[in-house]
């Protein structure tokens, strides 16, 4: 595919493929960065898998908070305390909406999906899993979702089990469900790779660890922005996502847990705001979701986040799913035709993350030169270095795609590819 | 591509493509696994010392251009060198690669061809791992030697 042909032979909006009324140039319009030039190039940010821009509706949330409505919750009786509280419990709400979640209080704000995967851990996972028992991930995970399940496990007794992958990145089910046993105290499982793309059937393995009794984590970082997530129809115990990855702002994420296992789970951190009542003999805890959420929390952030979730909403994810799987499709197939280069992650039932290795480059060195190009890619382990030894490569080159994202940035990046060639021949 | 040009150079690349002085290096006197747990880039250096003077090195690990390269002009660049002379050859490879205003040091040899990195902060860690390695080995035999 020579330069000519990419720039020639593609519309700039790629969204033509559907009839859905999404017009990705006025999506665009409402992310200020990507106006933004790379030297003499536009910007063409592909990135999206490890952090999301943010819209005007989630900026000017933000900024509004600070500028007129800031206060602490919960404490005080004069007004404005009284606003930022309705609207700090306001996102809960939308954020509960968002993952149908059947009540704002299953709604944990967490500073990202680590924090949500470490809560858990640390409260569920240290009263529920002993010596000789076990907890199921699998080879996909992020680092966020093994390292917890490490510290607890040696810390226990217990025994981390991990559920083997396909040469396409797939789960072996079978394998998943061999695993699950008496012993079994937590399955944690992405809903989708941050790394090779896969969709996890994750229904599907709710209903196999449900049929052995086994609570089920998802860890749904990657799945959020990308396809709607119903926790009740998935029947999972526990789901968690992060802000930053949802179009909104950093330090903030949440966890959704089902009702009666947060009751029933002791408080995460001690401070404030989690207690009812404090004396030197006894203090009592608040209810759920406060008796998780000790101090002041990132109140501005928690507001943007709710923000940001009535953008996606208001976009719906029948419009952003139909752009990006096109765009999906239009980039595999763009890819596949350059010369030496071989995916990882090849799963049928994949989303919006093209990871890649080129045949005598490095991965760095493609990141390096692309980058001069305007693209920003994203190259190494990904955390998930079990991926990498999965696939026998030290690490990969990784397009990730969000709903802004055109036919002609994927142009951009197989031209800055060929750039690469020139380079090293 | 002319910015490019200046990181990729065409020793770099020849040295990528070809690395000098890789492989094991049988009954090695020193040796240090380096690894960058960023990038995944690893690499393990084997040198043998006699009267404080490197008389062999040599390396294997999977790392970018930049790293590789870098690996194998160090072991051609400390051949023969006493251990302060490569430490001081270290001190001046670090101020190349850093520095931006530093003039350049004619005394580095090929090794100025690493010059362009100090464009490119992020790889800044690609170039230096080899020496840090190569440091973290020596080293370590010092403290043999100290304890003795």
């Amino acid at each position: 595919m020579s330069d000519a042909d990419v720039t020639t032979t593609h519309t700039p909006t790629g969204s033509t493929a559907t009839d859905a009324p999404f017009d990705v140039e006025r999506i665009r319009e409402q992310f200020p960065i990507l106006a933004q030039r790379a030297g003499d190039k536009p910007l063409a940010y592909l990135d999206n898998a490890a952090t999301t821009q943010k819209p005007h509706a989630v900026l000017d949330t933000l900024s509004r908070y600070y500028a007129s409505e800031n206060a602490n919750i919960h404490r005080g009786v004069y007004a404005l305390s009284q606003q930022a509280t309705e609207a700090y419990e306001g996102a809960r709400g939308k954020v509960a909406r968002f993952l149908h979640a059947a009540e704002p209080a299953e709604i944990i704000f967490t500073r990202n999906a680590t924090e949500g995967i470490n809560l858990v851990a640390q409260t569920f996972g240290r009263r529920q899993v002993g010596a000789g028992d076990e907890v199921v991930i699998s080879t996909m995970e992020h680092h966020s979702n093994i390292v917890p399940w490490q510290m607890l496990c040696e810390e226990q007794g217990a025994r981390l089990r991990v559920v083997p992958i396909t040469d396409t990145g797939e789960l072996m089910l079978d394998e998943l469900a061999s695993l699950l046993g008496p012993r079994t105290k937590l399955l944690s499982i992405v809903h989708m790779s941050n790394s090779l793309g896969t969709v996890n059937p994750v229904r599907q393995v709710v209903e196999l660890a449900q049929a052995q009794g086994v609570p089920v984590l998802i860890d749904g970082s990657q799945a959020a922005y990308h396809m709607p997530v119903d926790v009740q129809a998935l029947g999972c115990d526990f789901y968690v996502v992060t802000g930053h990855k949802l179009y909104g702002p950093t330090g903030i994420g949440a966890l959704y847990g089902r009702r009666a296992l947060l009751d029933a789970m002791p408080p995460y951190q001690g401070g404030g705001d989690m207690i009812r009542s404090v004396t030197f003999e006894r203090t009592t805890y608040n209810d759920v979701p406060h008796k998780f959420e000790a101090g002041t929390p990132h109140i501005a952030g928690a507001i943007g986040l709710g923000a940001a979730v009535d953008f996606i909403t208001g976009v719906g994810f029948g419009a952003i799913a139909a752009h990006e799987r096109q765009l999906l499709s239009y980039a595999t197939a763009a890819l596949s035709a350059v010369p030496g280069l071989r995916l990882i992650g090849t799963a049928p039932n994949k989303a919006s993350i093209l990871s890649f290795v080129l045949d005598g480059v490095h991965a760095h060195d493609i990141g390096t030169i692309v980058d001069t190009e305007g693209v920003a890619i994203r190259t190494g382990h990904h955390c998930t270095q079990p991926v990498m030894d999965r696939f026998q490569v030290p690490a990969t080159a990784r397009a990730s795609l969000a709903m802004y994202n055109t036919t002609a940035e994927i142009d951009q990046l197989v031209s800055a590819l060929n750039k690469v060639r020139e380079v090293f021949g | 591509m002319s910015d490019l040009r200046e990181l990729y150079q065409e020793v770099i690349l020849d040295h990528n493509r070809s690395p000098r002085n890789f492989g094991v290096l049988e009954d090695a006197m020193l040796h240090a696994d380096g690894h960058n747990p960023l990038c995944g880039d690893k690499l393990t250096i084997a040198l043998n010392v006699v009267d404080e003077v490197v008389t062999d090195v040599r390396f294997e690990g999977s790392g970018c251009a930049i790293s590789k390269a870098s690996a194998s002009l160090m072991t051609e660049g400390i051949k023969g060198k006493t251990l302060d002379e490569v430490k001081a050859l270290f001190e001046r490879f670090h101020q190349l690669v850093t520095d931006r205003a530093a003039p350049t040091d004619a005394t580095l040899g090929k090794l100025a061809v690493f010059a362009g990195v100090r464009d490119y902060p992020a790889r800044v860690k690609c170039a230096i791992l080899a020496w840090h390695t190569l440091i973290a080995a020596v080293d370590n035999s010092q403290d043999q030697i100290s304890t003795e």
